[in-house]
C-alpha cells in the first residue's frame, strides 16, 4: 500500500507541475504583462526598466523557476483588475467557496444515496419513477435555470430567503464563516441546493445502475440461497459493493462541484473564488485566471489522493500483496 | 434489381429489429424524438416562421418595450409571449436563439466527435507511445470539469483577440472550446471498441491483403464502432446545449448581438426582480425541453444499444 | 422405499418475451430420496440449471414456474411466500454455484460470511457461531482454518474457494443440496478432490443432493440416481448403473458414447450429429428426432410421455411396446 501511495503521490506532483507549465504560459505569454500594469503614457525606457524589475528578460527556465518557487510560497502577482495582491483575493473568498461546496457535496450525497439505492433496488416502483423523473429533469434543466428559479420563487414572490450574497460572517482567524450565524444559514440554502442538484442527480444515477450491477452477480444470488434476509443482502452485501465504485466517482465529483461554484456563485453574487475567476476572465486579468488554475488543480489532486486511500480502506482486494495468497 | 431487394431486407430488418421495437413500444421516447425534430426545424427556418425579425432594429419600437404575454391584460396577439426591454417579440428571440443554440452545439459536437474518433482510433489501433500520449492527455483533461475548460479557452481567446475580432470569433471560439472539452469520451469508448476490433478476423484478413492502415481504420473498425458513438454524440449533444446556454449565461460566450438561448436568459435575468418574469422564463423553459427531449433519446438509445444495462 | 425429500410434479418453467411465451423447462417430474445424489446431465440450454433455481425459488425474471409443484418433506414450496422460502434457503436446501471465484462476496472475510449465514438460521451465540465457522472449514479440509477464518476471498485458491463454498452451503446441515456445477470452472486437477470432499461430507451428514452437470463421468463417479435432459425435458429416469450400462435413449446413448472408457481403448468416442434446438425451434412430436438415428414417423408427430421400461423410465416412441406388456 505505501508503494501505490507514493506513486500516487509522484503522480500527482507531476500533474501539478504539468497545471504550473500551463499557468505560467498563461502568465507569461498571454497578454503582455508590461502593457497590462501600465498606462499609455510611460515611455519605452520605463517599459524596459520594468521588464528588468519584473525579470521577464531572464532566461525561460530561470523565470519558471522563479514563478513556480513564488507559487509554493503563495506569492501569485498583482491582479491587474484590482491593484491588490491576488493571494489577499484569493485568501478572503476561498472561506465563502469551500463553505458553500462543502455543504451542497453533502446535501447530494445525504440525498442521492438513498434515493440510487432505493431505486436500484425497487426499479418498478412507483416511487422510484418519480426519482426517476426527478433525475431527468436535474440533469436537463441547467444550474443557472435552478437559481433562477428559486430565487423568482423562494426570493421574489416568497419573500423566504435572501437573494444574494452570505448574510452575516463571523471571523475565526482568517478563516470567515457563515454557517455560524441564522443570516448566514438562510443564505447557504438556496446557493447549495443549486450547486448540489447536479451532483445528486449524478450520484443517485450512478448508485443506481452500480446498484443494479451488483445485484446480478453471483455472490448476491449465492447470499440469496443461502437464505440471507433481503436486508443483510441488500443493506450489507449489495450496499458495500456499491459503494466502492461511488466513492471514487463521487470523490471525483466533489472536486467539480468547486470548480461548477463559479455558475451558482454568479447567480447569487455568492462572493467567493469562482465569481472572482469569472470576473478576472471579462477583464483578461491574466494573474487571478492562472492563480485560480493552479488552485483548483490542486484541490483535484488532493482530493484524487484522499480518494484513492480510502479506496484502500474499502476495498480488502488493494490491502494486500499478492504473497500473501496461500496454495490450495 | 438486386441493390433494390438489398434496400427492403435492410429496411425490413430495421423494422424488424428490437431498437425499432423498443422504439415503437416507448411512448416517451416517441414524445422525446417529436419535441426534438420540431425543435431542430423550427430553430433552422427562424428567418422564415418568426413573426418578428428580431435582428433587424428598423422593425423595432421601444413603445413596445416590457409587453406582458397574451394571456395578460396589457398582452397583444402581436407578441404572443410578450416582448423584452428593448420590444424585441419574445418567441421570435426563441427561434432565433435557438438557432445559435443549436448551431454551436452542433458545430462543437461534429468536432468533439471528429477528433475523439480519430484520436481514439488511432491510439487503439496503433497503440504504443502514440496511445500513451493520448491517453494521458484524456486522464488529466477528464478530471477538470469541462465547463472549467471552456471558460479557460474563451479566456484566453479574450486576451488574445483584440475586442473587436473577439466579438466576430465570439461564436467560433465558442465552438472550439466546447468541441475540445468533450472529445475525450468519444476516445475512450472508440479506443476501448477499436482495440476489440483490431483482433477480429476482418481486420486480420484485411490487414494480410496489404490495405492501408488508414483504410482499415476508418473504412473496416469505424463503421463498426459508430453505435456507441452515435450514443455519447446524443447525450453530448444535450451537454454541449447545456455548456453553451451555461458560458453564455457567464457572458463569456456568444455576444448579445446574436443571442443565444443562455444569452436570452443572462439579458433576462435582471428584469425579474421587477415581475417580467416572461423575459427569462420562456428561453429558459424553451431550453429546457430542448435538452430533456435530446437527453430522453441518448438515454433510449444507450439501453437499446446495451440491452444488458436495463 | 424411503419417503422422498424432494418430489417435482410435472414442472414448467417459461419465459415471456414479445415473441411469445418460451417453454424452457417442459413437464419434468422426479424424486430426491434422502442422503442420496441424483443427478441431472444434459448440454448447456437443456434446462439444469433453471431446474436447480426453481427448487431454491431463485428464478430470475422473466423466468418464472408456469406449470407443476414442488414438495420438500410433503410441503409445498414453490410458491411460498418470500418470508417462509427464504427460511428453507440455506436451511434446508443449499445451493453451490459453478464459479467460487465470483460466488464469495470479495469484501467480507470468509469467517464473516459463514458466521451470518449461521447466526441467520440457528439460535447461536456468535461466540459458538465463531466456533463452529473453524470447525467447518477445518472438516472441509482447509489448513490453518483458525487463522484462514479471517482472510478475504482473494486471499484463497480457486480449489480452496469452493471448499468455502461448499462449507456455506453445508453450515446449517440442510438436508438436501444443489450442486449446479461444482467443478466446471476448477481445475481438471482439484475437480476430483472436490467432488470427493462432497460426497463425503454429503454421507457423513446424510444430506441428498442434485448435482447438476454436463459431464457424465462425475455423474457416473457420485449420483445413486439420474435424470438425464434435452431441450427442457427428461428424456430417460433411473439408477446411475442402469443408464451408465445400458443407456436406452438414443441420446442417452450419445452422451455414454461421450464418456471416454478405460474398457474399450479401440473404440472411437461417438458424437452426436448436430446441435440441441434453441427454445424458439423445438420440432414437433420428440425434440431430439432431428438428430436421432432411429426415428420414424411417430417421433415426428407425437411427443413421448415417459415410458416405465424397467428399471428405467425413457421418452421414447422405441420403447413403446415394453410399457404395454408391463403396468400403466
Amino acid at each position: 500500500m505505501p508503494a501505490l501511495i507514493i506513486r500516487r503521490i509522484i503522480q500527482s506532483v507531476l500533474v501539478m507541475l504539468t497545471v504550473a507549465v500551463v499557468a505560467f504560459t498563461l502568465f507569461r505569454y498571454v497578454g503582455d504583462p508590461v502593457s497590462q500594469m501600465v498606462g499609455q503614457e510611460t515611455t519605452i525606457a520605463e517599459r524596459e526598466q520594468l521588464r528588468e524589475d519584473l525579470g521577464l528578460n531572464d532566461p525561460i527556465i530561470v523565470q519558471f523557476v522563479r514563478f513556480a518557487l513564488n507559487t509554493v510560497q503563495g506569492k501569485f502577482g498583482i491582479s491587474f483588475r484590482l491593484g491588490r495582491p491576488v493571494n489577499e483575493l484569493f485568501a478572503e473568498r476561498l472561506p465563502a467557496t469551500l463553505e458553500l461546496s462543502l455543504v451542497a457535496a453533502l446535501f447530494s450525497l445525504v440525498v442521492g444515496i438513498p434515493m440510487g439505492v432505493y431505486t436500484g433496488l425497487y426499479p418498478d416502483r412507483v416511487l422510484s419513477k418519480v426519482f426517476q423523473t426527478i433525475s431527468l429533469i436535474g440533469i436537463s434543466l441547467p444550474t443557472f435555470l435552478i437559481g433562477i428559479l428559486l430565487i423568482l420563487f423562494f426570493g421574489v414572490l416568497l419573500s423566504w430567503l435572501p437573494t444574494f450574497g452570505r448574510g452575516d460572517v463571523i471571523q475565526l482567524g482568517w478563516w470567515s464563516t457563515g454557517l455560524l450565524t441564522a443570516s448566514g444559514l438562510k443564505a447557504v440554502v438556496m446557493p447549495a441546493f443549486t450547486l448540489g442538484m447536479f451532483q445528486l442527480t449524478l450520484i443517485m444515477r450512478l448508485v443506481r445502475s452500480e446498484m443494479m450491477e451488483v445485484l446480478r452477480t453471483d455472490y448476491i444470488k449465492f447470499a440469496r440461497a443461502r437464505g440471507l434476509t433481503n436486508r443483510t443482502v441488500h443493506f450489507g452485501h449489495a450496499l458495500k459493493n456499491t459503494l466502492v465504485p461511488v466513492i471514487t466517482i463521487t470523490g471525483l465529483q466533489l472536486g467539480s462541484i468547486i470548480a461548477f461554484a463559479i455558475i451558482t456563485e454568479t447567480v447569487f453574487q455568492w462572493p467567493g473564488m469562482g465569481l472572482l475567476f469569472l470576473q478576472s476572465i471579462q477583464f483578461a486579468d491574466v494573474p487571478v485566471m492562472s492563480t485560480y488554475l493552479i488552485l483548483i488543480a490542486f484541490f483535484f489532486v488532493v482530493i484524487n489522493l484522499i480518494v484513492d486511500i480510502l479506496y484502500h480502506v474499502v476495498d480488502p482486494r488493494l490491502r494486500f500483496d499478492k504473497s500473501v495468497v496461500l496454495g490450495h | 434489381m438486386k441493390s433494390v431487394l438489398r434496400i427492403q431486407d435492410t429496411v425490413y430488418r430495421f423494422f424488424d429489429s428490437d431498437i425499432w421495437y423498443s422504439f415503437k413500444k416507448s411512448k416517451v421516447t416517441i414524445a422525446a424524438a417529436c419535441v426534438t425534430v420540431i425543435m431542430i426545424l423550427s430553430a433552422f427556418t427562424a428567418p422564415w416562421i418568426a413573426p418578428h425579425n428580431t435582428f433587424d432594429p428598423a422593425t423595432l419600437d421601444l413603445m413596445d418595450a416590457f409587453t406582458p404575454p397574451v394571456w395578460y391584460e396589457d398582452g397583444t396577439p402581436k407578441f404572443l409571449l410578450g416582448t423584452d426591454d428593448q420590444g424585441r417579440d419574445i418567441f421570435s428571440t426563441i427561434l432565433y436563439g435557438s438557432r445559435i443554440s443549436l448551431f454551436v452545439a452542433f458545430a462543437s459536437m461534429l468536432l468533439a466527435m471528429i477528433l475523439g474518433v480519430t484520436l481514439g482510433l488511432v491510439s487503439g489501433y496503433l497503440g504504443g507511445a502514440i496511445e500513451s500520449i493520448i491517453m494521458r492527455i484524456a486522464d488529466v483533461q477528464i478530471s477538470f470539469p469541462a465547463i472549467l475548460i471552456v471558460l479557460l479557452i474563451s479566456g484566453l481567446a479574450r486576451s488574445v483577440l483584440p475586442n473587436v475580432r473577439h466579438e466576430e470569433m465570439a461564436v467560433w471560439v465558442l465552438i472550439f472550446a466546447i468541441g475540445i472539452s468533450n472529445w475525450v469520451h468519444f476516445a475512450r469508448t472508440v479506443r476501448g471498441s477499436t482495440m476489440v476490433e483490431k483482433n477480429m478476423e476482418y481486420v486480420q484478413s484485411a490487414r494480410v491483403i496489404g490495405r492501408r492502415r488508414a483504410t482499415i481504420m476508418f473504412r473496416h473498425i469505424l463503421p463498426n464502432v459508430m453505435g456507441p458513438v452515435l450514443v455519447i454524440g446524443t447525450i453530448g449533444l444535450a451537454v454541449a446545449v447545456l455548456t453553451e446556454a451555461t458560458i453564455s449565461f457567464l457572458g463569456v460566450g456568444v455576444p448579445p448581438t446574436e443571442p443565444s438561448l443562455g444569452t436570452l436568459i443572462r439579458i433576462g435575468q435582471s428584469f425579474l426582480f421587477a415581475g417580467e418574469w416572461w423575459i427569462v422564463i420562456f428561453p429558459g423553459v424553451a431550453l429546457v425541453i430542448l435538452v430533456l427531449a435530446v437527453n430522453l433519446l441518448g438515454d433510449w438509445m444507450r439501453d437499446a444499444l446495451n440491452p444488458k444495462l436495463r | 422405499m424411503p419417503e422422498p425429500l424432494l418430489k417435482i410434479e410435472h414442472l414448467g418453467i417459461e419465459f415471456h418475451t414479445r415473441r411469445g411465451t418460451l417453454v424452457a423447462v417442459d413437464d419434468i417430474s422426479f424424486d430426491v430420496l434422502p442422503g442420496k445424489v441424483f443427478g441431472i446431465v444434459g448440454e448447456s440450454g437443456a434446462g439444469k440449471s433453471l431446474t436447480g433455481q426453481a427448487i431454491i425459488g431463485l428464478l430470475e425474471p422473466p423466468g418464472r414456474i408456469g406449470a407443476g409443484r414442488i414438495f420438500l418433506n410433503d410441503q409445498r414450496i414453490d410458491q411460498l411466500p418470500y418470508h417462509q422460502m427464504r427460511r428453507i434457503r440455506g436451511k434446508k436446501i443449499g445451493m453451490i454455484f459453478q464459479d467460487p471465484l465470483t460466488s464469495l462476496n470479495p469484501l467480507y472475510t470468509v469467517g464473516k460470511q459463514l458466521v451470518e449465514t449461521i447466526l441467520t438460521h440457528s439460535e447461536m451465540t456468535p461466540n459458538q457461531a465463531h466456533q463452529h465457522t473453524i470447525a467447518l472449514l477445518d472438516e472441509v479440509g482447509i489448513p490453518a482454518a483458525e487463522k484462514r477464518i479471517g482472510h478475504y476471498p482473494h486471499q484463497f485458491s480457486g480449489g480452496m474457494r469452493q471448499r468455502v463454498v461448499i462449507a456455506l452451503a453445508l453450515c446449517v446441515s440442510p438436508s438436501l443440496i444443489i450442486a449446479d456445477e461444482p467443478t466446471t470452472a476448477l481445475d481438471v486437477s482439484i475437480q476430483a478432490q472436490i467432488i470427493a470432499l462432497l460426497k463425503g461430507l454429503c454421507k457423513e451428514h446424510d444430506t441428498a443432493v442434485i448435482l447438476i452437470t454436463h459431464d457424465m463421468g462425475v455423474i457416473a463417479e457420485i449420483s445413486d440416481r439420474v435424470a438425464v435432459m434435452y431441450a427442457g425435458r427428461l428424456v430417460e429416469v433411473g439408477e446411475v448403473r442402469d443408464i451408465v450400462k445400458n443407456p436406452k435413449h438414443p441420446y442417452s446413448q450419445g452422451l455414454m458414447g461421450s464418456i471416454p472408457s478405460l474398457h474399450h481403448k479401440s473404440e472411437e468416442l461417438t458424437q452426436i450429429e448436430g446441435t440441441m434446438p434453441g427454445l424458439m425451434e423445438i420440432p414437433p412430436g420428440c425434440a431430439f428426432h432431428p438428430r436421432c438415428p432411429h426415428a420414424f414417423d411417430r417421433c415426428r408427430q407425437r411427443r413421448p410421455g415417459l415410458i416405465d421400461t424397467k428399471p428405467s423410465k425413457v421418452a421414447c416412441w422405441l420403447f413403446e411396446n415394453e410399457d404395454r406388456s408391463g403396468n400403466t
